[in-house]
This record gives structure tokens, sequence and C-alpha cells, in this order.
């Protein structure tokens, strides 16, 4: 392969496994929203059709499934690559990452954001595999940076925890407004 | 003159100073991890933005965008792998440096040559302000929206070989920002009765679930793995004098990242192979590129580090973002109400030249800042990528949860996170939806208030500045086939193009 790229091969990019499937799964997708057109948007009458609210819906998705169309017909028309399947699982698999994601939300107004982020911290580095006490240790103490920085210093806004309430008084405070 | 020194009041703050501080050295550490990047970055602190003041919030994440090249261009040419995407070029002819133990003189010849093109960047917008100021309020409704329709068609034309994906994306963005209550007619579009859907999907809660969330989940799926960057040894500051024997090519690649920077949906991916190509042609040894001509280095690096500043002309000129980390920073702009556009340049000037000098300070901030700290940098790109995950993951709940303390957010986010997974296995643009909804948002407002002044349509294009738009649009179209049928007669074969897997990154 020549090191020298042209203005002309910019940007283009071949194909990964997996891709037809997602061209499907857009297609589907573009075409089911389609059909709600008229029942998720309104027409009002009298006002130009520019101005109505069904107008960019239907440019949106109209433009959806016809590029969504193209693509597929790219996919199906090009040679088929190994490992669709397994890369189609994997993308399942990233459920299970979304789903941490979720229950760290979940977590926190009850739990009280620093505990809850030292623990989800440590847990997740268990879980892609870490042993070593030292990296289990340096996902702990990021997770104080992460509440320090964030919490203390920069005071987001994010929920105490409810179990802070079961603190003594002086105690309570501080973890309600700092952490 | 006196605009002119409100701005650099405007600077001399502590918490400006501050912001720029840790925005640039940030920034830096940033764009030296494979794996994180600014947009990563961005999309984690814009909601805690949001609390400070416009010109500290926006100086932080400027401080970014800005100095996350200078990092990157440390593991493209100790390691071969481009710690943002736009170091892809950088690691060509750096590494081969490297190998040949000149590791040292590529690592400095690249601070050297994206401090040039950074400061080229700021002369060129300083210059044109001006300029800008006189034409930015000749954009009315007609010419912003036909300016966003440009911008749209350049973003999806901009991904050759992946046209038709991006336009999906880019259509997808459009979709997403009707959702909701409509706000002129106040009728309910895709919400399917869920009250949560009526007030609309948050751009911040998408960006973060495609940048931040599908970034951690990439890099938690993927093998684990530690990039071992060895020591530089020797003064940094030395890579300016042999910068000084190649200005020509470091003046026009910087000249190709200004305008193509200016241009929504091309930047630093273009810029940077326009200039390679010229280098390369115009050189003496055009052999030695790719295996290690201080040449291409330089053209990369200049060219990539002057798109910043040259990216801030349509964002504040036209309120207009040309790529993802500008419509990102055009959140925290209307959430302080200060509406970029026309009208900036004429009640909020003093914030456009604060924003100037704030560009000049982080360019030497970063610069001296590179001068002791390479080393430290090598030791810090040895994170292991799972840990990496697992942190980025932690922090994108910030930036969701801060937002509105909204666990349908978190989720909302979960989702694009996924989605912005499998567009990054798959190697396709994330970019184009975000593009899609800011600037589909902006042609819908703009259509709608030009709507009153347009008895034919042949009035949308009846004023010079929408007529010269209307042109340019044509032209792009034209190009385009022109290049198709081009490419079609020469039936070129397809190229490795797994270099462009901009999106892993």
């Amino acid at each position: 392969m020549s090191r020298v790229k042209t203005l002309q091969s910019l940007f283009k990019r071949y194909r990964r496994p997996g891709d037809i499937a997602f061209a499907w799964f857009a297609l589907i997708v573009s075409v089911l929203l389609l059909s709600q057109l008229a029942d998720q948007t309104t027409w009002k009458n009298g006002g130009k059709l520019f101005a109505q609210p069904r107008f960019w819906p239907a440019v949106s998705l109209g433009g959806m499934a016809v590029f969504a169309g193209f693509h597929l017909l790219g996919s199906a028309l090009s040679e088929r690559i190994a490992g669709r399947w397994q890369e189609v699982w994997l993308w399942v698999c990233s459920l299970e990452y979304a789903g941490w994601f979720i229950l760290y939300a979940i977590a926190v107004p009850y739990a009280g954001y620093l505990p809850t982020t030292v623990v989800f911290a440590v847990l997740l580095a268990l879980r892609v595999g870490y042993r070593r006490p030292f990296i289990l240790i340096a996902a702990a103490v990021s997770g104080v940076v992460i509440v320090l920085l964030f919490k203390t210093l920069l005071k987001v806004n994010l929920p105490a925890g409810m179990v802070y309430e079961a603190l003594p008084d002086g105690l309570r405070q501080i973890m309600l407004t700092y952490f | 003159m006196e605009n002119l020194l409100s701005g650099l009041e405007m600077l001399a703050r502590w918490d400006v100073m501050l912001a720029l501080l840790v925005g640039s050295v940030g920034g830096v550490i940033i764009g030296a991890i494979p794996g994180v990047g600014p947009a990563v970055a961005i999309a984690i602190l814009l909601p805690a933005t949001f609390s400070l003041d416009p010109i500290v919030g926006l100086t932080m994440l400027l401080g970014i965008y800005g100095s996350s090249m200078y990092g990157g261009a440390i593991p493209a040419v100790l390691i071969n792998t481009p710690g943002t995407a736009v170091n892809a070029l950088t690691s060509y002819d750096g590494y081969p440096m490297t190998q040949r133990g000149e590791a040292h003189r590529a690592v400095s010849l690249a601070y050297s040559a994206s401090f040039w093109g950074g400061l080229f960047g700021i002369g060129c917008l300083i210059i044109l302000s001006p300029v800008l100021a006189i034409v930015a309020p000749m954009f009315g409704s007609r010419e912003i929206f036909l300016a966003a329709l440009l911008g749209i068609l350049l973003v999806i034309l901009a991904h050759r070989g992946q046209i038709f994906a991006a336009g999906l994306l880019a259509m997808f963005g459009i979709f997403l920002q009707t959702v909701g209550l409509d706000a002129v007619t106040y009728s309910q579009r895709y919400t399917f009765g869920y009250s949560f859907l009526s007030s609309g999907i948050n751009l911040i809660v998408v960006v973060l679930g495609l940048f931040a969330l599908s970034q951690a989940f990439f890099l938690l799926t993927a093998p684990d793995s530690s990039p071992d960057a060895k020591p530089v040894k020797g003064k940094m500051s030395a890579g300016f004098k042999e910068l000084l024997k190649h200005k020509r090519v470091a003046t026009v690649a910087s000249g190709f990242g200004v305008i193509l920077g200016m241009i929504p949906g091309t930047g630093e991916f273009t810029a940077q192979f326009m200039s390679y190509t010229y280098a390369q042609k115009t050189s003496k040894t055009p052999e030695e590129f790719g295996k290690g001509s201080p040449e291409g280095l330089i053209a990369s690096e200049a060219a990539n580090n002057a798109v910043p500043a040259a990216a801030m002309i349509p964002l504040l000129a036209l309120g207009i973002p040309g790529e993802a980390l500008t419509a990102m920073m055009l959140s925290v702009f209307y959430v302080h109400n200060v509406i970029p556009g026309p009208q900036l340049f004429q009640n909020n000037i003093d914030l456009v030249y604060g924003l100037y000098f704030a560009l000049i300070a982080l360019n030497v901030i970063v610069m001296v800042f590179l001068l002791f700290s390479t080393n430290l940098l090598t030791k810090i790109i040895r994170v292991p990528t799972r840990f990496l995950g697992v942190m980025i993951l932690l922090l994108s709940f910030v930036g969701v949860y801060s937002l509105r303390n909204s666990l349908t957010d978190c989720m909302i986010s979960a989702g694009f996170g996924v989605l912005g997974l499998i567009l990054k296995r798959l190697n396709l643009p994330i970019v184009p939806i975000i593009l899609g909804m800011v600037l589909g948002g902006i042609m819908e407002v703009k259509l709608r208030s030009a709507l009153p002044r347009l008895k034919t349509p042949f009035d949308m294009i009846d004023r010079p500045i929408s007529f010269i738009l209307f042109l340019l649009i044509l032209l792009v179209l034209a190009l385009h086939i022109r290049t198709l049928v081009k490419e079609w007669r020469a039936h070129q074969p397809e190229e490795d193009h797994d270099m462009h897997d901009s999106q892993m990154r």
C-alpha cells in the first residue's frame, strides 16, 4: 500500500464485519419511524409547507430511509466479511456495561456519590479482569479524586445520598454538602 | 482598541487564568492518552462548565480543544498510535524517525510545527475579525439557513466512501432535534405519548452517550493493552531551528488548516491530507515521505493545529459549528444566553477578543508545559485501556446526571453509548449525528423566520450572500458528481483504509 495518501482517497473507509446487520437495523428503524409520521406529527391547516410541524420530521425520516436503503444495497452487493455474528454478539455484550452505568446512576441518590463511585470503580475493575491490588487501589483512589474534583471543588449538581442522613450530626452535614 | 483592552481585561482574572491553565494542561494530557481524546473530555466537562462564567467555561473547553493535538503527537511519534484522530498522519513520518533513533528530533519538531500552526490560525482569526464584523451582520435568516444546509451537505460529502452512512446519520441527527414539543405550533412530534420526550432529546445527553460512554464501552469490550513509550532525551526547543528551515511548508500547511477549518464539515483531516500532499509534491526529497520526513511531520502538525482557531470563525460569526467540538461549545454559549452569530460582534465583541487572547495564551502555556513534561507524559500514556474505560464510564455519569439529575437521561445516554460503540466498531462517523442535530435545529428555526419574507422560492436567493451560498451548494454537488464520474471511469481499486479509524480514538 502506498503510504502517501492522495486527496481522492480521503475519508474512504472500508466495511467492517457486521455492517450489513447495522444496515438492516437502520433501514427497519427508519421505515418504522416514517410509517408513524401521520400519527406522531400534526398538519396545521392553512399553514405553509415549510412551517408545518410535520415538515422536518418528514424530510429527515425520508432522507434516513433513502440513505439507509442505499447503505444496505452497498453492503448487500459487497463481498461478505466473516465474523458478522461475532461482531453483533459484541454489541449485545456492551449492553452489560450500559447496565452497569444505569445501576450506578440508580445507586448514587441512595448510597451517596462517594461510596457508590469508589465501590463501582473497584467492582468494574474486577469485572474487566484486573486482580492486582495496585490497580484496584488505583481504581478506588481515582474514584475519590473524581468525587473531590466534581462534587467537592466544582460543586456540580449531584444529589446527596440518602444514606448520609443516618450519619452523626457534624459528619452528616459535611457528607451531604461535599461528598 | 477599547474592545481589545476589555478583552484582555476579561482574561486577566484568576478564575479565567486557572481555567485556561487547567484546560491547556489537561488537554495535552488527554490528547496524549490514546483512547480518550478531546471530544470525550469536552463532553464530560460540558455540564460542569454551565455553572461557571461564559468566559471561564469557554476558555477551559477551548484549552482542551486547542491543546489536545499537541499531546496527541507524542504517542503518534513514539508508539505509532495517534493520541487523537487528527494526529494520524503525524505517525507516518514521526514513528519512522523514532525507529531510527530520532525520537527527540521528531517530538520537538512536532511541538514547533504545532505552535507555528496554532499561532498562524489565531493570527488569521484576528486579521479576519474586522471583515467578519462587517460581513456577519449581512447574514439574515435566509443566509444562515443556506450556510447550515451547506454545512450538512459538506459533512455528508466529506465522508468519502461512506456517504450513504454519513447521510443516514446526519438525517438521524436532524430527526432527533425534531422530537418533542414543537416550539411554534405547540404540537407533539414523535413523543409516542411519553412525557419525558416532550422536552425533546437533549444534545448534551446525546453527545455524552455518543462520545464518552461509547468510548468507555469500546475500551471495556476490547482486549486490554498498555502502550509502552520510551522516554525522550534532549532539549525540546531544538525543533524550532529546524522548523525555520521548512517555514514554507509550515506556513502553507497552516494556511490549509485555516481555510479548511473555516469550512464546516471538513476540518483537520482534509487540512492534514492536503498539506501532506502539497509538502510531498513540492519537496526535494519526496521519496522520504512516509519513511521519516521532517517536512511530512511539519505539514501534518502545522495543519491540524491551525484548525481550532479557524473553526471558531463560523461558530462566532454565524453561530454555525463546523464539527463536533465546536458544536459542543455552542451549547455553552446558549446556556449563558450569549448567542453566537452576527450580533455577537456587535454586542459582545469583548468576549470575542477575550477568546482570541485565550487562544494565544493557551498555545504559549502548552508549549512551555511540553518543553518540561514530555517524559512525564510518556509515563501517563501507559495507563491500561480497560482501566481508562472504567474511568470514562464513571466520569460520564457526572456529565449526564448533573444536567438535571434525571435517570431517564442516563438511560437515553446509555442507549446512545451502545449506538456509538456500534458506529465506532463499524468505523462509521459519529459527527454527522451531532452536526445534524445542531444544524437541523438552526435550519428549522431560520427557515421559519425567513418565510414571511418569501413570496416565491426565488426570494430565498435574491440577496448577494444567499445567492453566493446557493451557488456554492450547487458547486459542491457538481464537484462531487464530477469526482464520482471520474472515479467510476478510472475504476480505482479499493485501498486499505484502516488508518482512517478515526472513531476509535
